[in-house]
């Protein structure tokens, strides 16, 4: 054993000493539905204990520096912390916009004053963030995007609005994207922290065809924004957004690699289709495509661990792959289980539908937005064929 | 590409830079337009780098990298199309025999897989579709031995073996896989008769007779009756270097798609400014990704002897041959007319990737084969 693999095993007896003491254990094995039930971060004591415990340490940020309160743990020892949760059962508290995509990018743009001030509670996980991207006219063609930012000074005045803004409603911080400049496309987009609880800013929450409203529009009125906001240059935004979104697109295709606690499809096809009297799936055709679902849903976690083991630094245009790869395999399975409930999958309401049934129902729905937000199925692959394959510019 | 030790990354680049000098795809075609179905004078020189022995163990005389070595190589020969025995014999057989082998066997035949002096083959496939457990070819208790009547086909370089290892039935009736036993049969032994068959991807393969051909107890591998189990085991490893083969193939034929989609120009336009090829060749690329995930992933499960080793060679040739088989499909769509044409090397690649894909169960099997492991 060399002096590396020493430290790293002192340092997973150390995390599983300090998890067996500050792991609620009512909490183990129902990440599922503790973080489905509300949009919200759950109620209870254990919950409220866990959260503390893991943002005091924090271990809910493992690898951001510890001078802002994050972990400073290498990656070799997150991904051991990281065994040691899953191994008990448990889960990560700290979670969110703040976590995922504005922590990482204030890390590399943010200045001084904007990382002591913004990191340290999206590490405890008291401040919740929101995104300001999309606006109605602004969607896959992001930087058309018209909410403007006039400087007045002392500070800018926002006015504007933006749409599909996930849990806006429950934000306490908004990072967004704003015009500061009518003459360049890109270069005139900047990257502003608005407090939403500021005056002239509107939540307006929006019915999906899932019943479900996790996205909301903002409006932006007269919005007052300190100049200390502003993060990076001045129209330095859509480099920022971009990378930015690289992280939030990781998140979109890793985060299926840790659904291993889902329940495999074939179990439910046992279940509502039957078996032959050898004990195969009653429909030849459906057990087949299944099988086929299966292969390309484990080749794809295969692929996100290879592309996390040779990634140097953080995530890449292979990011657009992972994240395509990753809503195929998620919407697959989730046509797949509709098809296998049959007419008991589309029930929406009442008790002829079992809760599961329900939820599936809904599920397949809000899956659909998996190749639409963060940059839709067919804007990965613009990035896939003109970044990484070297395909010119469409006319 | 996974994480490599430095080995590893050596015998890849070495892999590399012979393909590109010694073994391009124009070796191949010269290799084709003579009429010879291996490329004896290529085989020389891999069996000079070692390559032949780098799944055998060093007391054998080979280099004991594992199929992960073997795995880099097989990746960079199948960019190119080089006609070799590495396969069916360093891998193979070679695998056959460090698994299932006696001592006397192993150091009999192993130095010679090793050094390319004897190259062994693999005779097991009887019908139009693999499947071992319904082997007819009889082995008949005969003297101190066995006497085999039956035939084989597409014995991989079945024409330029020294030695075969032939599944034979002991016991029981096709279908069963009890009665299955596994013999090593020099390739001159008395009531052998090999004739090629003309395959479209240009290899060596051969249909086998044999008439009452006898040998000693000493020929079995294994033990009698006993070679199902193990010899899939064996087969495993086999599909997964097919897998690694496929991969290469995937690379190279979209490699050579995306350059061709660079330069060709119709409507004043080269044809990758259409957003239309764009993303078919994006869809691909990802395809490409997830393909080399379970190759790599394959050769390590298999090199650790982990619980899913099993899992993630179905997986491969499955998964792998599905893949290859679209993006050569592809190629040829893209190339357009000139793909159709013999003189372009897209057709080199379609054969090569139905023929690999028929190998040792194809992908509907192996689609098959993973909903019997997962139990449904």
């Amino acid at each position: 054993m060399n002096v590396q693999d020493s430290q790293l095993s002192a340092f997973r007896a150390e995390a599983r000493e300090w998890l067996d003491r500050n792991f609620p254990k009512s909490l183990a094995g129902r990440r599922e539905e503790l973080m489905d039930a509300a949009p919200l971060y759950p109620e209870g004591e254990d919950w409220a204990a866990w959260k503390t415990a893991m943002g005091g340490k924090g271990w809910g940020t493992p690898t951001w520096p510890a001078e802002y309160g994050g972990g400073g743990l290498s990656k070799a020892e997150a991904r051991i912390l990281n065994d040691e949760i899953e191994r008990i059962g448990g889960f990560n508290p700290i979670m969110g916009m703040g976590v995922n995509m504005l922590g990482p990018t204030l890390l590399e743009y943010g200045s001084e004053e904007q990382k002591t001030r913004h990191i340290p509670p999206v590490v405890t996980g008291d401040i919740r963030w929101c995104q300001g991207y999309s606006e109605p006219g602004a969607g896959s063609d992001l930087a058309s995007l018209k909410t403007k930012a006039e400087d007045k000074g002392d500070h800018y005045l926002v006015n504007g609005q933006k749409i599909w803004t996930s849990g806006s409603m429950y934000a306490d911080w908004c990072f967004c994207l704003v015009r500061t400049n009518n003459d360049h496309k890109h270069e005139g987009i900047s990257f502003l922290l608005i407090d939403m609880k500021t005056p002239g800013v509107e939540v307006r929450p929006i019915t999906l065809i899932s019943g479900k409203q996790t996205f909301a529009e903002v409006f932006f009125t007269d919005v007052k924004v300190p100049k200390g906001n502003l993060v990076g240059e001045l129209r330095q935004g859509w480099t920022i957004a971009k990378r930015l979104m690289q992280h939030e697109r990781n998140g979109i295709g890793a985060r299926k690699a840790s659904q291993g606690e889902l329940r495999p499809v074939h179990e439910v096809a046992i279940e509502y289709i039957g078996t032959d009297d050898q004990g195969r799936i009653a429909d030849a055709d459906l057990r087949a495509r299944i099988a086929r679902h299966q292969m390309w849903e484990r080749a794809q976690r295969l692929t996100v661990e290879r592309v996390v083991a040779e990634s140097k630094q953080g995530p890449s245009e292979a990011t657009s792959v992972m994240k395509n790869a990753g809503s195929v395999s998620i919407q697959t399975r989730e046509e797949l289980l509709m098809e296998i409930m049959g007419t008991q999958g589309i029930g929406w309401d009442g008790d002829d539908y079992t809760q599961v049934e329900k939820e599936q129902a809904r599920q397949m729905l809000q899956n659909k937005a998996n190749s639409i937000y963060g940059g839709t199925y067919e804007i990965q692959n613009n990035i896939i064929s003109k970044r990484i394959l070297g395909m010119l510019d469409h006319q | 590409m996974a994480v490599l030790n430095e080995e590893q990354q050596m015998l890849r680049d070495g892999a590399q830079d012979w393909v590109t000098d010694r073994a391009p795809v124009s070796a191949f075609r010269k290799m084709r337009d003579s009429g010879e179905t291996t490329d004896k004078a290529l085989w020389k020189e891999i069996a000079e780098m070692g390559w032949a022995g780098i799944v055998i163990p060093e007391e054998y005389g080979g280099s004991d990298f594992g199929l992960t070595g073997m795995g880099l190589v097989l990746e960079e020969t199948g960019k190119t199309l080089t006609a070799s025995p590495l396969f069916i014999s360093g891998l193979v057989a070679a695998t056959a025999l460090k698994e299932m082998g006696s001592d006397a066997q192993k150091s009999e035949w192993l130095p010679k897989i090793a050094d390319g002096s004897a190259i062994v083959t693999l005779a097991v496939d009887e019908g139009t579709r693999h499947d071992t457990a319904r082997t007819k070819l009889e082995a008949k208790a005969s003297g101190d031995g066995y006497s085999l009547s039956g035939t084989k086909t597409m014995v991989i370089e079945g024409m330029a073996a020294d030695a075969m290892l032939v599944l034979a039935r002991t016991g029981g009736a096709a279908g069963d896989t009890d009665g299955l036993t596994l013999f090593l049969v020099p390739a001159d032994a008395k009531g052998v008769t090999r004739s090629p068959l003309a395959v479209f991807d240009y290899r060596g393969y051969a249909k086998v007779s044999f008439d009452g051909v006898t040998v000693g107890k000493d020929a079995v591998l294994g033990t009698v009756g006993g070679a199902h189990a193990p010899l899939e085991k064996v087969l495993d490893v086999a599909r997964v270097g097919i897998a690694a083969e496929m991969l290469g193939m995937c690379q190279q034929a979209f490699d050579t798609t995306l350059a061709y989609l660079k330069t060709r120009v119709q409507f004043n336009t080269i044809l990758a400014q259409f957003q239309a090829l764009q993303h078919r060749m994006a869809d691909l690329f990802m395809e490409l990704q997830l393909a080399r995930s379970v190759v790599e992933h394959a050769v390590r499960a298999i090199d650790a002897g982990s619980d899913d080793a099993e899992e993630a060679a179905v997986l491969a040739k499955g998964f792998v041959g599905d893949v290859s088989n679209r993006m050569t499909r592809q190629m040829i769509q893209l190339h357009g007319g000139i793909g159709m044409t013999d003189q372009y090397d897209a057709g080199f690649y379609i054969k090569r990737s139905r023929a690999l894909e028929a190998t040792f169960g194809n992908q509907a099997q192996h689609v098959e084969r993973w909903a019997q492991m997962r139990g449904y």
